[in-house]
């Protein structure tokens, strides 16, 4: 019995499904094992042993036995751990990274979100051939940036099974944010399946992972609630569109145990403080393919930094962090009692937990998981469904006056927009007609940014947004853009095809940025799932709705019906990934070459 | 002749229904996203997904991605003994792919033993290709056995997945001699629970002349209605129990009272759903 208990009841967790969401308490690698569960990786004032600093490095790639559920499988890592070592480099240093291959496959780090030349990127394909089985490839560069980052496998799934790591960079002369206890919380989802499993599960049934598809028990639910009617018009769109509200992620807690800084839930990772400390905690999205929701009941977050960048504070109860992300929090406890840090899968299927705590062994209570959430219209079709003029041009008996709201569906996020805007003109490609790998394209998609996404709307905390996050000093290019370069992210949730413009990798030709040229991404979801968009070597620097800076991130998350611009400096040349940070959907076409010369 | 002309609207019935589903399938896809919008500030442009600028492709050592790697599936969606008025024995209704998104080789087979022997068997090999977001084109060959003479037919048909979420197959067969048929099965998932699973299943069989060696009559000559009730243990395994009516029409029901057999017969199932 594998899957997952919901609050809403639905399903019953069995013995061996608990232990399966909760891993086992000293799951881990046999580092852990030895009895490793005080805290790891505090950067100040605590255990320093699984932290490499200064400018040498040298990193072996091999695989360690591990059991996160009870069940021992063979993980990919770093040094033995998993995740691998923590990493911390000055900015304006010069660091040498020697990675020996232990594996008998190819093998890549990639440093991601770290300006660098692009042969040290670490991308096999792109950047180099990767690392043959028994090589040690020579990274070597200067380190031109500061802030929260990490490391991952470039190479086939051995991200997935456990190759990745922190980054985190100091700042030349003294840290701006002044913090007494500074942690790493590193996010990942772990799997007991080989992902290539997973993948060509997923390839033949989309919905494999999908346990939280509505049923005949939600349907006769809503019939006593709103009527036969109302309960089919809710359902009449989506059936016809063959899609499915619930619809959040590819691959969820039917497979995945959730982990925060190599801990299961169980394992409670643990960080210390004393009541009224200033405590740092650098949040690192390190999953292959999820989403968090990240909470500390009874603490207001600070947030400080976004993608290592530096923002100006905000203060919010609770974020949601997409795979490869990363955001520095401040908190101040002043209890002398234990807090939960609480991440839970946007699919609401499970959850990262750790605890902070004023002495080791202490808990709090754990949040339950929140309602698993459907999509809403504005998910569908973004602008379209805030209503207005634009609705007319709906050419779809179901969709006036369409309420989703019944079972569970939130209402169109809060808007500034006045009625009918907040859509802007869309130019889908030649190549997304009369394609197979392309089950949706959006024409009224929504642009603002103050929307914190499915199953966070209206949940009565603070949520952050991107509209939130503003990049302190603001743009670092100020020269105005000259080309503009339009990209649609599509897909085929059936045949799980994920593309560019409806092309899958193989598909498609490199996109080529002029060096020196500042450029604005344009991209638009037309795909009813979130992407995380990563462009290697280069920052990505979102713009407001109306064209002005936002904040520097390496990495932008894309909801559904979704059209967001992003600028960027063309001034590293060679050649580059740009792609999903989901894996899957990476593996399945949402790749594609950047090329600067 | 008369029969087959009396059977000739309800074929055609059939052949309409299901280009009909595909093309509204393919208009409403027109009307809902290619077609400007009416409101002129949602109308789309057309533009190229090409930003190479013409520069080439350059090496890819030890690029990886499995966007294009083949998969195979093996697919039993019946798997099981039955129990009819007059008989019992086993039936099965499998298919099995190999291929990347573009091409897929696709087989089918389905067939029926009883009193220990092969009362029926289909084969199907098929060139599958995928056609629209939901649809499949698949093109090959069929080989039948069982009662009477083998038979070799031609394959064209369709494969996909219709508004509402009904699986459609419709193919239509060419033979030797001037022989056509015309296939048509529909398959629906109701989910009760996360797992318990009912499937209501529908199928079809019409033939353009009769071939009494092999029972069959011309046009409309067998259609089934099926509801089974599977219980997921796993995505890949889940057991079912179910009923399924069969009905044998016109000439080819004259021909199975000849030989015995019952026009209409009322089946309870049991068997397995499995795939790998």
């Amino acid at each position: 019995m594998k899957y997952m208990k919901r609050n809403d009841g639905l399903s019953v967790p069995m013995p061996s499904r608990r232990r399966f969401v909760q891993g086992l308490a000293l799951g881990g690698t046999a580092a852990m094992l030895g009895g490793f569960v005080e805290p790891a990786w505090a950067l100040a004032g605590s255990d320093q042993r699984r932290v490499l600093s200064g400018t040498t490095f040298n990193l072996e790639i091999g695989k360690t036995e591990v059991n996160f559920t009870g069940k021992p499988r063979i993980a990919t890592t770093v040094n033995g751990q998993l995740p691998g070592p923590l990493l911390r480099w000055r900015e304006g240093s010069n660091v040498t990274l020697r990675v020996t291959n232990r594996l008998r496959v190819p093998t890549s780090i990639h440093w991601h979100g770290i300006l660098l030349p692009f042969d040290m990127d670490g991308v096999p394909g792109v950047s180099y051939p990767g690392i043959a089985p028994g090589e040690t490839f020579v990274y070597r560069f200067p380190v031109k940036q500061s802030g929260t980052y990490w490391y991952h496998a470039h190479s086939g799934f051995q991200e997935q099974t456990g190759l990745y790591g922190p980054l985190i960079i100091d700042p030349p002369g003294n840290e701006r944010i002044r913090a007494d206890r500074d942690y790493v919380v590193m996010l990942n989802d772990w799997s007991d399946e080989d992902p290539a499993a997973i993948f060509a599960h997923l390839k033949k049934r989309g919905d494999y992972y999908n346990r939280g598809e509505l049923t005949a028990r939600d349907f006769f639910g809503d019939v006593s609630r709103v009527g036969l009617k109302q309960a089919l018009a809710e359902r009449k769109m989506w059936n016809e569109m063959r899609m499915s509200p619930r619809d959040l992620v590819d691959v969820t807690g039917a497979t995945y145990t959730y982990l925060m800084n190599g801990a299961t839930p169980a394992g409670n990772w643990t960080g210390l403080f004393k009541p009224g400390e200033r405590v740092r905690l650098r949040f690192i999205n390190g999953s292959s393919n999820s989403f968090f929701d990240v909470r500390i009941p009874g603490l207001k977050l600070s947030v400080v930094a976004a993608d290592g960048q530096d923002v100006e504070p905000i203060l919010v109860d609770e974020f949601r962090i997409a795979a490869a992300e990363t955001c520095d929090v401040i908190v101040q406890p002043q209890e002398d009692r234990a807090y939960t840090v609480f991440a839970q899968s946007m699919s609401r299927d499970g959850y990262a937990r750790g605890t902070l705590a004023p002495r080791p062994g202490m808990k709090a209570e754990v949040p339950r998981l929140d309602p698993l959430p459907l999509l809403s219209m504005t998910d569908m079709m973004g602008a379209m469904a805030r209503g207005g003029h634009a609705m007319q041009g709906m050419q779809h008996g179901a969709m006036p006056g369409m309420d989703m709201g019944g079972h569970g569906s939130e209402p169109s996020p809060p808007t500034h927009l006045p009625v009918g805007e907040g859509s802007a003109k869309v130019r889908h490609a030649r190549s997304e007609y009369g394609n197979p790998n392309v089950d949706l394209r959006v024409e009224t998609p929504r642009t603002n940014l103050d929307d914190p996404g499915v199953g966070l709307r209206d949940n009565g905390r603070r949520v952050l947004t991107y509209a939130d996050l503003h990049t302190i000093g603001g743009s670092l290019y100020p020269d105005p853009v000259t080309r503009e370069i339009e990209l649609h992210l599509t897909g085929n949730m059936h045949r799980f095809t994920w593309g560019f413009d409806g092309l899958k990798f193989s598909q498609a030709k490199p996109i080529h940025f002029r060096y020196g040229e500042h450029l604005r991404i344009i991209l638009v979801n037309d795909t009813m799932m979130t992407h995380p968009i990563h462009l290697h070597g280069m920052w990505s620097e979102l713009e407001s709705p109306d064209e002005q800076f936002q904040v520097r991130k390496h990495t932008i998350s894309v909801q559904p019906a979704q059209r967001i611009t992003y600028r960027v400096q063309a001034d590293a040349l060679g050649r580059w990934a740009y792609h999903c940070h989901l894996l899957y959907h990476m593996e399945a076409g949402m790749f594609r070459e950047v090329v600067v010369s | 002749m008369r029969r087959f002309f009396w059977h000739a609207p309800v074929m055609m019935l059939f052949v309409l229904a299901t280009t009909r589903v595909y093309a509204q399938d393919a208009m409403r896809g027109m009307d809902r996203h290619a077609m400007p919008m009416q409101d002129a500030g949602a109308s789309s442009e057309i533009r190229s997904p090409d930003y190479s600028g013409d520069i080439g492709d350059g090496p890819m050592t030890g690029m990886d991605m499995r966007g294009d790697a083949p998969l195979g599936m093996l697919l039993f969606d019946r798997l099981e003994y039955f129990d009819g008025r007059d008989d019992h024995g086993a039936a099965f209704d499998m298919q099995a792919w190999y291929g990347n998104g573009a091409n897929k080789l696709w087989l089918k087979a389905e067939g029926e033993t009883a009193a220990g022997r092969l009362r029926d068997l289909r084969v199907e090999a098929l060139w599958d290709r995928p056609v629209g977001a939901f649809w499949d084109m698949q093109a090959g060959v069929r080989h039948d056995a069982g009662i009477g003479p083998d038979r070799n037919w031609a394959a064209f048909g369709v494969q996909g997945l219709a508004p509402y979420g009904f699986e459609l197959q419709a193919t239509v067969y060419v033979g030797q001699s001037g022989r056509t048929a015309l296939r048509f099965e529909s398959e629906y998932e109701l989910l009760l629970t996360q797992r318990l699973i009912l499937q209501p299943r529908f199928e079809a069989n019409l033939y353009g002349r009769a071939d009494p060696q092999r029972r069959i009559g011309s046009g409309l000559s067998d259609a089934a209605l099926g509801l089974r009730l599977r219980y997921e243990f796993s995505r890949q395994l889940a057991p079912y129990l179910g009923v399924e009516f069969e009905r044998r029409f016109g000439e080819t029901a004259t021909l199975a009272r000849d030989a015995g057999e019952p026009a209409f017969d009322a089946r309870l199932v049991a068997g397995l759903r499995l795939w790998f």
